[in-house]
């Protein structure tokens, strides 16, 4: 089973994603911002990383850098959620290292097409 | 809706798109066909019924019909198909065309463009070994409406979301406000024509490679056979054919036959097994 780590401020959110993702048997793991993601990443690299952007502490695209600088660690595949709609912000999210990017809002169809878009699923 | 009104309403619908509706769909034509009745300010959907009855609006049974289709459509729709295209066909096509450097395909039942825009994509994106071919792309739907949609090139954020990868977004479209606005580059790339598959698809001439996907479902088994003889009346030997996920060919036509191994993809029977056996090597 594929662990996915959904990161963002809102347990709203948070809980969506979780009943989304575990109906597509993952198991889910949650952080409130991009400092907490990073501790459960030192603990246990997910395979997954669901990432909101605008968050308190760290946002997620500090997040991400910081990831994606780490070495010998299997990288997890990262997937923003986000309401940043623009094309500016896609464009930084994938020069960061990002694999693909979820407009908000989301619902169940487009996180299982972009997760089995890039192979998680 | 009463019987004789159901009853007249499916016939119109399977003569003039092949739509066969059974009587547990009786809830979607009222659904589907109450704006329809606002639209030209008819009373209810009686009155409606009635105009219909007198069946001399063309522009009123055409309304109708395009009511009735189901235009959903996705972006790499079910990707594997387009997988199959980039890995197999093309390849293929690269081989067997290399002295005439060109080919035609075949968006048979387009919807709002998503189909053929994906297979542009593909194109554009295998660049320098196409350089010099001349491509077609003819992209055909019964729904005049659903093709000007496509034409434009412009989806919701919502549709930019089922299936587009997302460098495919940052490459190929543009954000004006609401809406992402396919490049203009990819949209000339496709030729749209209104086109009903009843209709003989020899006026469009001969296609190498036919998408003919989520379409069929809706017809009965004698226009399913129908459509299929006339593609494969218009397709040279190794030409390819794909059908929808749950469509097929079996029971329906003699012409075309599973290409090994490639679920979904169709060739014709001998010689497009052969081709498509070479092209997998
Ligand atoms: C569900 S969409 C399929 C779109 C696309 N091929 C795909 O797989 O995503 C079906 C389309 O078939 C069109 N259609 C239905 N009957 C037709 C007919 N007789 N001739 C041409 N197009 C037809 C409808 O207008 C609709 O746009």
């Amino acid at each position: 089973m594929k662990t996915c780590l959904v990161v963002d401020d809102s347990r709203v959110v948070r809980m969506v994603a979780r009943k989304i993702l575990e109906g597509l048997s993952m198991k889910v793991v949650e952080a409130e911002d991009g400092q907490q993601a990073l501790d459960r990443c030192d603990e246990s690299m997910p395979d997954a990383v669901l990432l909101d952007w605008n968050m308190p502490v760290m946002s997620g695209i500090e997040f991400l850098r910081a990831l994606r600088s780490k070495a010998d660690v299997t990288q997890p595949i990262v997937v923003f959620c986000t309401t940043e709609n623009d094309m500016a912000h896609i464009q930084e999210a994938i020069s960061s290292g990002a694999n693909e990017y979820i407009m908000k809002p989301f619902d169940s169809e487009i996180i299982e097409s972009k997760f089995s878009q890039v192979g998680l699923l | 809706m009463n019987v004789s009104d159901f009853d007249m309403i499916t016939r119109i619908l399977r003569e003039r798109s092949g739509l066969v509706l059974s009587k547990d769909k009786a809830y979607l034509i009222e659904s589907r066909l109450n704006p329809v009745a606002r639209k030209w300010q008819f009373k209810n959907f009686d009155d409606l019924a009635s105009a219909l009855r007198l069946g001399n609006d063309e522009k009123l049974l055409r309304d109708v019909t395009e009511a009735m289709t189901t235009n959903e459509s996705f972006f790499f729709r079910d990707s594997k198909p387009f997988d199959q295209f980039k890995a197999i066909v093309l390849p293929h096509l690269i081989n067997a065309r290399a002295s005439k450097r060109s080919f035609r395909i075949w968006s048979a039942a387009c919807s709002s463009g998503q189909e053929p825009y994906s297979l542009a994509m593909i194109l554009k994106e295998a660049g320098a070994s196409l350089s010099g071919w001349r491509i077609e792309i003819v992209a055909t739907d019964l729904s005049t409406e659903i093709l000007q949609k496509a034409q434009e090139g412009a989806y919701s954020q919502f549709e930019v979301q089922r299936g587009l990868p997302i460098e495919y977004l940052v490459k190929y479209f543009k954000q004006e406000g609401e809406r992402w606005m396919i490049d203009p580059s990819i949209r000339q790339m496709v030729t749209y024509k209104t086109f009903n598959l009843l209709e003989d698809p020899m006026a469009l001439g001969t296609f190498d490679v036919v998408f003919l996907r989520n379409v069929l479902i809706y017809f009965d088994q004698p226009t399913k056979s129908q459509v299929l003889a006339g593609i494969a009346r218009n397709m040279p030997a190794d030409g390819f054919l794909y059908l929808g996920g749950a469509e097929t060919v079996l029971g329906i036509s003699d012409s075309f036959q599973l290409i090994p191994g490639q679920r979904g993809i169709y060739g014709l029977i001998p010689s497009g097994a052969a081709a498509a056996k070479s092209a997998v090597g």
